[in-house]
């Protein structure tokens, strides 16, 4: 036991309840956290498990709905439970400062960059309006901002998310606080971007020994940041280790079984007939929003039973394509063919049959399913317009349905979207999308919103039901663990082009397109060197963003 | 600002249109009025051939459309007629004395509904986002709820009872302020002020509850947000909060309340009017109608209804230039 001086943070026993409907429900029960000065702990656990909650408790701060029950919270010998506000406020952004997971919302609207950078210091009176605003344009030349001495002078709005979530982490150093708290700040950035970020936080953190709680989902990341990590599951503290003893010899199932997600591995199909005929073929399409044109000449097929993963990384083109190819957004030029035949571009000239083989499945089950209606008329609704099945017989069809993704029927058909589970709603897409009897089915970045357990059960589900019901699918994604998983062929896109494209095996051996493996290479690994050595071998510049702009 | 600038230029061509419109509707909708001026002036014992000659000489027996684009043309030229009741008491004089147009007649009226309306927005504006403000800031506190009480009772209660009672308060009993408020033209603005405070004040009461409770409402919905959030966890101060974080992205729905309240101060103020004794635009109005006197009627529709449509214009164009993601475009 260290001694109690030691600890800059000393959390307790901690309880917390949040309130729903006039009833308060533990959100964590019991967990104790310590953090030594300049150590940095890794918070991980899925959605839910309480990592936020836990996270601004340590600042003493607790979000509208939501107190500490039981438990003792120290800062430097301060105890912020019985605190009074203003001596709290007097510590937030002076000595605790917090990064937050969207920098785009995180950011007022209506300043510049640099007044609320200079907000915290001028207010606490840390330092003087023009010596704040010269410490920023430090801070951001620290981080490589692009342009640090007038960057600064720009609304949000005009600046990407990965320098936003620079310019936040510059504005948490502001005060030079002895604690920041990072609430998941790279979860909403492209992987090139991601390795950016991460690289300069570590960075900063280290050369102002700054003390910090780094909460994330993502195990490799955290893997690269933290000196510690601990694991919460449900408000319970699961276990805390070393990072690397933790990497090394995790001692609880569940911890073994996060780390196990990852190792989900369909095997290579053999390659198709040369001379079959792909399920659907696009064809040489352009297409393009208004006047400006986003996709350029993108061609590729897909075969029968046989996962394409389309990746890059936002606005890369992905989800246009797959507009394209429903007939959503009709392309400019080129076309698609089904079964070896053209499908009329439009999909109001498509007839029922042809729109019946193509189906969707979204990223957001929360919004691709109607509120209002139950499981049971949410699948019912296609087997009756696209089969003709009505009564007795839809009823019994869609308790198939329902059975085939591993929800029992007699629980779920008459529930709302509202009563079930995440996982559960994305199964219920993927229910409605069979319905419908497809050969072809668009997987629109399906396991993104999803915990990582969750996701890998809906990746198994829809592995079965490739193998079973002999579906093509056309699977977009940033994340390329994923595409690890599951793909046969993959097809990578940057602004709109198709940058290379093959068998999945082949992806993943050099030699790659330079863009394809600067995309892998930013992928981060569970291997706490694995950062420091990429930047060994590559050097800061030539990572993510700043090597992407390079190869133009 | 290019841009801000042509989509106030298409709102303004848009505002005319609308004004051109509201001429059809006002135009066809005081033909619709029974009786019309002749049989208003002459009563109701008057004879089918009197009645005639009125009707002709003022032009009543002219098809619809022509009196229509008749008055239009005049109007463009800047012409607003003169009143029925300015004609007869012209004809009636032998038709020496020089006829008064509506122009002359309704300016100083105008000028004065303005000064009030002006008076009123000037008290009511500040105190209500004062208010507004506080009450977000200290939102379910016993401020808060008196607040709410006060402004919700005012704005529920009839407006000449809300006169009379600041009349037995601030004039009768307090003797500070006149119940009668007289004002002139060349009057000193001291004494001007003076005289249109109670009515100011009457007005002010009835228009707060919109704009007080708009402010509350449009600063706590932000409360929420990540960005005050961030805000709270620099530790900034919880009116610095509201006041620089909330305010300035709340300002779109709270100017677009405020212009309808200023809309109203000119169009509403009637009966606050009737009670002071106040020469403005109201109390003209009130007289035309009843004298079936329709050029005077349809100018003081005109006016309200340009004076609805200038200040939405001049709502969207402040919600417009307060979003900082059109004033500083990528």
């Amino acid at each position: 036991m260290a001694d109690q001086s030691e600890w800059l943070v000393e959390m307790r026993g901690i309880h917390m309840e949040g309130r729903s409907d006039e009833t308060w429900t533990p959100i964590i029960k019991g967990v104790d956290l310590t953090l030594k000065r300049g150590e940095v702990l890794g918070l991980i656990g899925e959605s839910g498990a309480g990592k936020s909650t836990l996270g601004l408790a340590a600042m003493g701060f607790t979000r509208d709905g939501v107190r500490i029950s039981q438990g003792s919270v120290t800062f430097d010998g301060i105890d912020l439970i019985s605190a009074s506000a203003e001596t709290k406020r007097q510590l937030l952004g002076k000595r605790i400062a917090y990064v937050a997971q969207s920098a785009a919302a995180s950011f007022n609207p209506a300043h510049r960059l640099i007044d609320q950078h200079a907000e915290a210091p001028v207010q606490h009176g840390v330092k003087r309006r023009s010596e704040a605003e010269a410490d920023a344009v430090d801070l951001y030349r620290k981080l490589r901002l692009p342009n640090p001495d007038e960057i600064g002078f720009r609304y949000p709005h005009q600046v990407s998310g990965g320098q936003l979530q620079r310019a936040m982490t510059a504005m948490a150093m502001a005060c030079r606080p002895d604690l920041i708290i990072f609430d998941e700040p790279t979860t909403a950035l492209d992987v090139t971007t991601q390795i950016e970020v991460l690289a300069a936080i570590r960075e900063i953190v280290a050369e102002f020994d700054t003390a910090a709680i780094y909460i994330t989902h993502d195990l490799a990341v955290v893997a690269q940041m933290a000196d510690r990590i601990k694991v919460l599951l449900k408000g319970d503290e699961v276990e805390e280790a070393e990072t690397r003893q933790m990497l090394s010899n995790p001692q609880q199932d569940y911890t073994k079984s996060l780390w196990a997600v990852r190792e989900f591995q369909r095997p290579q199909k053999p390659a198709p007939a040369v001379d079959a005929t792909p399920v659907v073929s696009v064809q040489g399409v352009t297409a393009a929003y208004g006047k400006i044109d986003v996709l350029h000449d993108v061609s590729f097929d897909i075969h029968q039973g046989r996962t394409v993963a389309v990746v890059g990384e936002s606005g890369s083109g992905k989800s246009t394509t797959a507009r394209c190819i429903t007939g959503l957004l009709p392309p400019r030029k080129g076309q698609i063919e089904l079964d070896g035949a053209a499908l009329p571009l439009d999909y109001r000239n498509r007839s029922k049959e042809q729109l019946r083989q193509v189906q969707m499945i979204y990223q957001m089950a929360d919004t691709a399913l109607n509120p209002r209606q139950t499981i049971g008329e949410i699948i019912g609704r296609p087997v009756e317009f696209y089969m003709g099945l009505r009564g007795g017989a839809r009823r019994k069809r869609v308790e198939d349905l329902l059975e085939q993704i591993e929800l029992p029927a007699s629980q779920y058909i008459d529930r709302l979207p509202s009563e079930l589970s995440g996982g559960q709603k994305q199964r219920i897409g993927i229910a409605r999308a069979l319905a419908a009897e497809p050969k072809f089915i668009i997987c629109d970045e399906v396991t993104s919103a999803l915990d990582q357990l969750v996701a890998e059960g809906i990746l198994r589900l829809l592995a079965r039901l490739q193998d079973e019901l002999k579906l093509s699918y056309m699977f977009i994604t940033h994340d390329l663990a994923t595409v690890k998983s599951i793909a046969d062929e993959v097809v990578v896109m940057k602004d709109g082009v198709v940058v290379e494209l093959g068998p999945k095996t082949e992806m993943f051996t050099p030699p790659h397109h330079a863009y394809t493996d600067l995309l892998l290479s930013s992928v981060p690994d569970m291997d706490p060197d694995w950062l420091t050595r990429l930047l060994a071998e590559r050097g800061i510049e030539n990572i993510g963003d700043a090597a992407v702009g390079k190869m133009h | 600002m290019a841009s801000v600038l042509k989509i106030i230029l298409q709102r303004l061509a848009l505002g005319l249109l609308t004004l051109l419109v509201v001429s059809m509707v006002i135009f066809g909708a005081v033909n619709l009025l029974p009786g019309d001026f002749a049989q208003a002036i002459l009563g109701q014992g008057a004879t089918q051939e009197a009645v005639e000659a009125i009707r002709d000489e003022i032009g009543l027996n002219d098809p619809f459309f022509k009196r229509y684009f008749d008055w239009l043309g005049a109007l463009a030229t800047g012409d607003l007629g003169v009143s029925y009741a300015q004609m007869m008491f012209a004809t009636g004089m032998g038709g020496t004395t020089e006829l008064i147009p509506i122009t002359t007649q309704i300016a100083p009226r105008f000028y004065n509904t303005m000064f009030l309306a002006g008076l009123t927005a000037l008290i009511a504006v500040p105190v209500s986002l004062l208010i507004g403000v506080l009450a977000a800031l200290y939102r379910g506190s016993v401020f808060d709820r008196v607040a709410n009480i006060f402004t919700l009772s005012s704005i529920s209660s009839p407006e000449f009872f809300l006169a009379y009672i600041l009349i037995l308060f601030l004039a009768v009993q307090g003797q500070m302020l006149p119940s009668l408020a007289a004002v002139e033209v060349g009057m000193p603005l001291g004494a001007r002020i003076y005289n249109s405070l109670l009515p100011a004040l009457t007005l002010t009461l009835v228009v707060t509850a919109h704009m007080m409770r708009m402010t509350r409402a449009a600063i706590i919905n932000l409360l929420a947000s990540p960005y005050i959030e961030m805000a709270r966890l620099k530790g900034v101060r919880p009116m610095r909060v509201i006041v620089k974080h909330a305010l300035p992205n709340a300002l779109a729905p709270i100017i677009n309340v405020i212009a309808l309240n200023l809309a109203y101060l000119i169009t509403g103020v009637v009966v606050v009017e009737v009670v002071f004794t106040y020469p403005g635009i109201g109390n003209l109005f009130v007289d035309a109608v009843q004298n079936r006197d329709i050029p005077v009627v349809q100018v003081c529709c005109l006016i309200f209804a340009a004076a609805y449509i200038l200040l939405n214009l001049t709502a969207d164009i402040l919600s417009i230039v307060t979003n900082p993601r059109l004033r500083h475009p990528k």
